[in-house]
């Protein structure tokens, strides 16, 4: 049975348990509803809450769980001899995973019955499945087939299996929830402790993720410093990936990315800070209210804006413009319209309402009191806004330049298009260089083999990249707390 | 009590916020070295009519004032004062202690370095040490002038703010009910100051406890619905009131 119907039918379960727990509770109490302990649809909801729950939870980790589960068994039955010289047990798994997604559906189309697929011999079982539009790289070997064969049936087994179990855990659910609904019972406490664990769920699951992206990437750098090396990696002031065929080995030194992801940020934050700061202060401290209601939507507009149209400004609206008068014409700094100026100016521009509106935001929360305490010794406006706004506001609007800086570090688009390509180390802001985003999605973009360290670097450079922004953090946090201590 | 001579003077004074009309055509002469105590319900306009005085109002949009106020002779609102100016020499204590998120030492330098009423460190040392001394709290902080403003008690803040008030030496200062976020202790210890600082400065004090303005000053004003409608000597309101409203108010009938 499709999931899809099963989880509408267990939906219809809990649907009939709501209706039958709120008129069991309401007859107990002689249909008066004023002697319930908890208000009728408390008891529906209860009786809802033990299907959905339960069942749903079930469904969930039976998903999760039957395919390693099938995996594990089917791999065993497979013979060494059965994989052949260059392949891997993970590359026949998934040819047999292959034949038996393509017979399924040739089932599902008609084209062959289920007594033909599991009589069918293996020597024609390419042709049959093309004809169904399911194509294999090459025939399919007696092994192979037994092995699809045995997933087939394990699979219908367990879908059987848990259709079942599913079923029946709702409906175990929905007639406890039901015989328990009576005046006495406290309905409305349960579904309460329900929400809470429903709110945890949700907390824990943005945790979990976090956990798991992390763990994802720790052991694909794990991999690739078994096949590369960490000093390399680390020290190397080259940058030359070597694709297999071409031969040869790569030179995968961090360094030249990393400077160039540096430099592009410090441009942006050179950009970014003061108009995105002074924008702030006006916005917050001297314009009319007519003013503000319509400049902070604008400004607000800027961070809506897609990164790629950032890039496409970049390149032709920024290069050309910095070429025209750091060119050749003139100074001769600059050779083509990709350049760290390029990439960080738009970046820059693009952080501006980042760090105004949070500034902002920051800047208005200092109480009036301070303004008016200095304002009363005689202050003037500007006065008053460096030496006692700013100062009570720091903490925040560090908070919002790291904020910013994390984004800056993290930001590809604008990169790809506006910096470049060519991985170098150069002091020259005129240059193209490229940086530690850019780098993951040329290494990663076209076929890609996994198990080469010219792909796996992307993953040691995003865990380089994740840990970087996470430092500037924790830093961050570190920053506005102490400031925090000394100003409260 | 013998008669100081005129400090602050104001005539026909109107304020309204956008079409409110707060004040009602206030006459009122404050004296020199004298603590004059503005008293009445709240929202009757003592608040609003203090901060004419030094020109606060200005910093907010709404607010229009008219009528003359002058002190020593000269018109505050005259087009040629500067109000940053005139707020140096008209000091201010808020009602809520406000030290800024600076040290102790800093809190006090603050007007003074804006001012550049010092020319060199020890000067600023010394002005710094001369007006804690003068806020009554240079004993409690002298060891740790580095120690943040907002880490002391709630008394010693607004002593604080009187001490960095009275650092740019102004010729009056104003309080707007320096009392109320205070527990008596600390109000003590700043009436006492206040009583102190009467042998220099013109005091005026808005409060909303009759008996600190019965306490702390010379010369009464009862404000009631944005009309002064009495002012005289403390004493005399307190014991003799002329007019009806103000016996009412400080007997606890109204207000």
């Amino acid at each position: 049975m499709p999931v899809l119907w099963l989880v509408l039918i267990v939906l219809a379960i809990a649907a009939v348990g709501f209706v039958l727990g709120r008129g069991r509770a309401l007859k107990s109490a002689d249909g008066d509803s004023r002697h319930l302990h908890s208000l009728p649809s408390y008891y529906g909801s209860n009786a809802a809450m033990k299907v959905l729950v339960p069942a749903l939870g079930l469904l969930v980790l039976w998903l999760l769980a039957q395919p390693l589960y099938i995996d594990n068994r089917v791999s065993a039955t497979i013979p060494e001899s059965a994989i052949a010289e260059g392949s891997t047990i993970g590359l026949v798994m998934a040819d047999v995973r292959r034949v038996a997604e393509g017979l399924d559906t040739a089932v599902a189309e008609g084209a062959m019955t289920m007594a033909e697929t599991v009589a069918i011999d293996f020597t024609a079982v390419r042709d049959q499945l093309a004809e169904v539009g399911v194509a294999l790289g090459a025939n399919v070997s007696a092994e192979t087939l037994a092995a699809a064969q045995d997933y087939r049936s394990y699979t219908s087994t367990g879908g059987l299996l848990m259709t079942i179990a599913v079923l029946l855990v709702a409906l175990v659910g929905c007639g406890w929830a039901v015989r328990e609904s009576n005046k006495e019972f406290r309905a409305r406490n349960v579904v309460e402790r329900g929400v809470l664990v429903l709110l945890i769920a949700a907390a824990s699951i943005a945790i979990l993720t976090t956990v798991g992206i992390v763990l994802s990437l720790v052991f694909q750098t794990y991999e690739f410093f078994t096949l590369y090396s960490a000093l390399d990696f680390f020290t190397l002031l080259e940058w030359a990936p070597s694709f297999s065929g071409r031969g040869g080995a790569s030179s995968l030194g961090l360094l030249p990315l990393l400077w160039g992801t540096l430099y592009i940020s410090v441009v942006a934050l050179l950009v970014a800070v003061p108009i995105g700061l002074f924008a702030a202060i006006y916005l917050s401290e001297y314009a009319s209210p007519a003013v503000r209601s319509f400049a902070k939507p604008m400004l607000e507009v800027l961070a809506g804006i897609p990164t790629i149209v950032y890039g496409l400004f970049a390149l032709l609206t920024i290069g050309p413009i910095l070429l025209n008068v750091f060119g050749d014409d003139t100074v001769g700094w600059m050779q083509g319209q990709r350049a760290v100026m390029t990439a960080g100016i738009a970046m820059g521009i693009m952080l501006i309402p980042f760090v105004s509106s949070l500034s902002d935001d920051i800047i208005n929360a200092v109480p009036q009191a301070m303004r008016d305490g200095s304002y009363g010794l005689g202050a003037t406006k500007s006065e008053t806004i460096k030496q006692v706004v700013l100062p009570a506001a720091l903490p925040g609007i560090v908070g919002a330049i790291l904020l910013a800086t994390s984004r800056a570090i993290g930001e590809t688009m604008i990169v790809v298009l506006g910096a470049g390509a060519a991985a170098r180390l150069s002091l020259n802001p005129f240059e193209a260089m490229t940086t530690v985003t850019a780098k993951i999605v040329s290494q990663l973009t076209g076929d890609s083999d996994f198990a080469s360290p010219e792909a796996l670097v992307a993953f040691a450079l995003g865990m380089t990249l994740f840990i970087m922004t996470l430092g500037l953090n924790v830093f961050a946090l570190y920053i506005v707390r102490k400031y925090r201590e000394q100003y409260e | 009590m013998t008669q100081n001579e005129t400090k602050i003077s104001a005539n026909g004074v109107q304020v309204f916020y956008g079409d409110t009309h707060a004040i009602k055509d206030v006459d009122v002469q404050i004296e020199d070295k004298t603590v004059t105590a503005f008293i009445g319900p709240s929202g009757c306009g003592k608040s609003t009519f203090l901060r004419c005085l030094n020109r606060m109002n200005d910093t907010i949009d709404i607010c229009r004032v008219e009528g003359k106020i002058t002190i020593d002779g000269d018109d505050i609102y005259d087009k040629r004062v500067d109000p940053v100016q005139l707020r140096a020499k008209v000091g201010m204590v808020f009602q809520k202690p406000n030290p800024f998120p600076k040290s102790i030492y800093d809190n006090i330098a603050y007007g003074p370095r804006i001012h550049g009423l010092a020319k060199n460190k020890a000067e600023l040392d010394e002005i710094v040490e001369k007006s804690l001394r003068r806020g009554a709290i240079w004993d409690e902080v002298k060891d740790r002038l580095d120690a943040p403003g907002t880490g002391l008690s709630g008394g010693q803040q607004q002593r604080l703010c009187i001490a960095r008030a009275v650092a740019t030496e102004p010729e009056v200062l104003l309080m707007d009910e320096p009392c109320s976020a205070l527990d008596p202790i600390a109000t003590a210890q700043v009436e006492e100051l206040i009583d102190e600082l009467r042998s220099n400065y013109s005091v005026v004090i808005v409060t909303h406890s009759m008996q600190q303005a019965a306490r702390v000053s010379q010369k009464t004003a009862f404000f009631h619905l944005g009309n002064l409608v009495e002012f005289g000597e403390t004493g005399k309101i307190f014991t003799n009131p002329e007019d009806p409203r103000t016996e009412s108010y400080i007997t606890g009938r109204i207000g």
